[in-house]
């Protein structure tokens, strides 16, 4: 069994996890172009190295951040949202 | 063809042929460089030396021949697909393989047997009567069946009636079947190297030297080598070469895993697959159960497996198939899948001009080999894209013309 640190709940089978995939810039809709609009939806970070990406805690519906190595499968840390994007 | 296998059969010493030639020097230059040497990269290589008059071409393989995907695959070949771009195209790979043997003088077991996927939902049911009627329009064979056909296809199925599971009716496709994956890339590898095809094993290719807009060389782990055009079939790394080139391909790596039971007697004709327990099963000419399913949850580059995805397989495999439940497994593996958004490949031009695409096989691949390997041969000897490939271009994610076809790789074969 994997075992995955939920910054809230702390440590818990992998099992209860879903990944979101790697976090994306988000596209201005007023602004962006028809190419920029396929690089948001069709491509995602792959590049062998360190991604940050989005997992959800299901039974809690509790979204949070991942750096986890692409290669070796080691996550290095878990954190909450607020840490990248600073709420207003 | 079956003259040589039953010569060799009455043969006293059954004598062994080296047909695929050590790896030569490199030269500083060829006309065609194909990067990876699995079934796809081979299958290019012999339609452009039998059918082309090329036969200036290296393939450059990093480690052993076809030791990729072509080795992990469970060799479902089928043409079930939903779209009607997709239909055609796995048609005209069904009926290649149906030919595989003769073309290549090398028995590649194809075994026609026949691919029953089943619905335990009615969702399921109705999806498949769509799927049965592009199929038939195309002209394969797919229909769908009831109860009684799927317990008289295959008697040995836990129909599990009235419970959670209970299996509603199947998807049939005749035209379904399994190859010797081996016997694929062996059989292409010897054809193209007797027409002086050079392949290159334990050489990888580390990047491109690019000017303008071409490929001028590429760099490899045992020297450069100019080149007139150049093919990227390097399977789970398809994203990471393609990068070298600098060309982002919208590719996500997932591993898939597969295992195989201990041999048994002959039981299960038919190829038999569950969309809802992300499972299938082939029995293998040798009795191998053969075990397949979905990809793991997350992106990765490895090609470790891990026990709850086995778990599941055996799950699911034992529902299906509940005397299955004291049988061993004798191996178990994984591989890198090149993952694309749509699930269908990227075949076709590059935004470089002399560097072609045979890129997003994912799950799905094997079955797709010799279509492939004869329809990029035909791009690169013309320089220009056949219509049956035309819709799997990369620009369809620009212009967002996705194929779907999720709903029929579910279960990722
Ligand atoms: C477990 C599993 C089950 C599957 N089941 C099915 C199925 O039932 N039916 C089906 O149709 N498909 C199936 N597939 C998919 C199928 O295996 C692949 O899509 C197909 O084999 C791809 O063939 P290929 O020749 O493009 O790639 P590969 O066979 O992977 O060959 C690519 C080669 O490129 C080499 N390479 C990589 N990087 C470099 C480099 N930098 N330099 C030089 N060489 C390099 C690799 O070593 C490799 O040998 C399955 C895949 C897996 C993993």
């Amino acid at each position: 069994m994997k075992i995955l640190t939920c910054p809230m709940n702390g440590p818990r089978n992998i099992d209860e996890f879903q990944s979101f995939g790697p976090v994306r810039a988000e596209p201005d809709p007023d602004r962006t172009a028809d190419a920029d609009w396929s690089r948001h939806l069709f491509r995602a970070e792959n590049r062998k190295g360190i991604v940050v990406e989005w997992w959800r805690h299901v039974p809690s519906n509790y979204f949070f951040l991942a750096e986890r190595d692409l290669v070796t499968n080691e996550v290095l840390r878990t954190f909450d949202a607020s840490e990248r994007w600073a709420h207003p | 063809m079956p003259l040589r296998l039953l010569k060799y059969g009455l043969s006293r010493d059954y004598p062994v042929s080296g047909d695929i030639p050590a790896t030569p020097d490199l030269k500083p230059s060829y006309d065609v460089v194909i990067v990876g040497g699995g079934g796809h990269g081979l299958a290019c290589a012999h339609h452009l030396s039998k059918y082309h008059g090329i036969s200036s071409v290296a393939v450059i393989e990093k480690g052993y021949l076809a030791g990729g995907n072509t080795a992990r695959n469970t060799t479902t070949i089928r043409s079930n697909y939903i779209t009607p771009e997709g239909i055609a195209f796995y048609k005209e790979a069904v009926e290649l393989f149906e030919g595989l043997s003769q073309e290549l003088d090398f028995n590649v077991m194809f075994s026609q047997r026949g691919q029953l996927t089943l619905a335990h939902t009615e969702a399921t049911l109705r999806s498949f009567h769509s799927r049965a009627e592009m199929g038939k329009h195309l002209g394969t064979r797919t229909e769908v069946v009831d109860q009684k056909m799927v317990e008289e296809l295959v008697p040995s199925l836990n129909m599990d009636y009235g419970g959670a599971l209970e299996i509603l009716g199947g998807l049939w496709h005749e035209d379904g079947g399994t190859a010797r994956h081996d016997a694929v890339a062996w059989g292409y590898a010897a054809q193209a190297s007797r027409r002086g095809v050079e392949i290159h094993q334990r050489t990888e290719v580390e990047g491109f030297e690019v000017v303008g807009d071409r490929v001028q060389s590429v760099k490899t782990s045992r020297g450069r080598i100019a080149c007139g055009q150049v093919l990227i079939a390097t399977g789970g790394m398809n994203y990471d070469v393609a990068l070298m080139a600098g060309v982002e391909l919208p590719i996500r790596c997932y591993p898939l895993q597969a295992m195989v039971t201990q041999p048994l007697k002959p039981w299960l004709h038919t190829l038999v697959s569950s969309v809802s327990l992300h499972t299938y099963l082939v029995q293998s000419s040798r009795g191998e159960i053969v075990i397949g399913g979905g990809s793991d949850p997350y992106q990765l580059y490895s090609t470790r497996s891990t026990l709850d995805m086995k778990e599941h397989l055996a799950e699911g495999a034992v529902h299906l198939f509940p005397f299955l439940q004291g049988v061993r497994l004798l191996r178990q593996w994984a591989g890198i899948t090149d993952m694309t958004p749509d699930y269908s490949p990227i075949m076709g031009a590059s935004p470089l001009q002399n560097l072609w695409l045979d890129c997003g096989w994912g799950t799905w691949g094997f079955k797709a080999t010799p279509v492939a390997g004869k329809r990029m041969a035909e791009t690169i000897a013309k320089g220009r894209v056949p219509d049956l490939l035309k819709p799997f271009a990369l620009e369809r994610f620009e212009t967002f013309r996705l194929l779907n076809e999720m709903g029929a790789t579910a279960a990722s074969h």
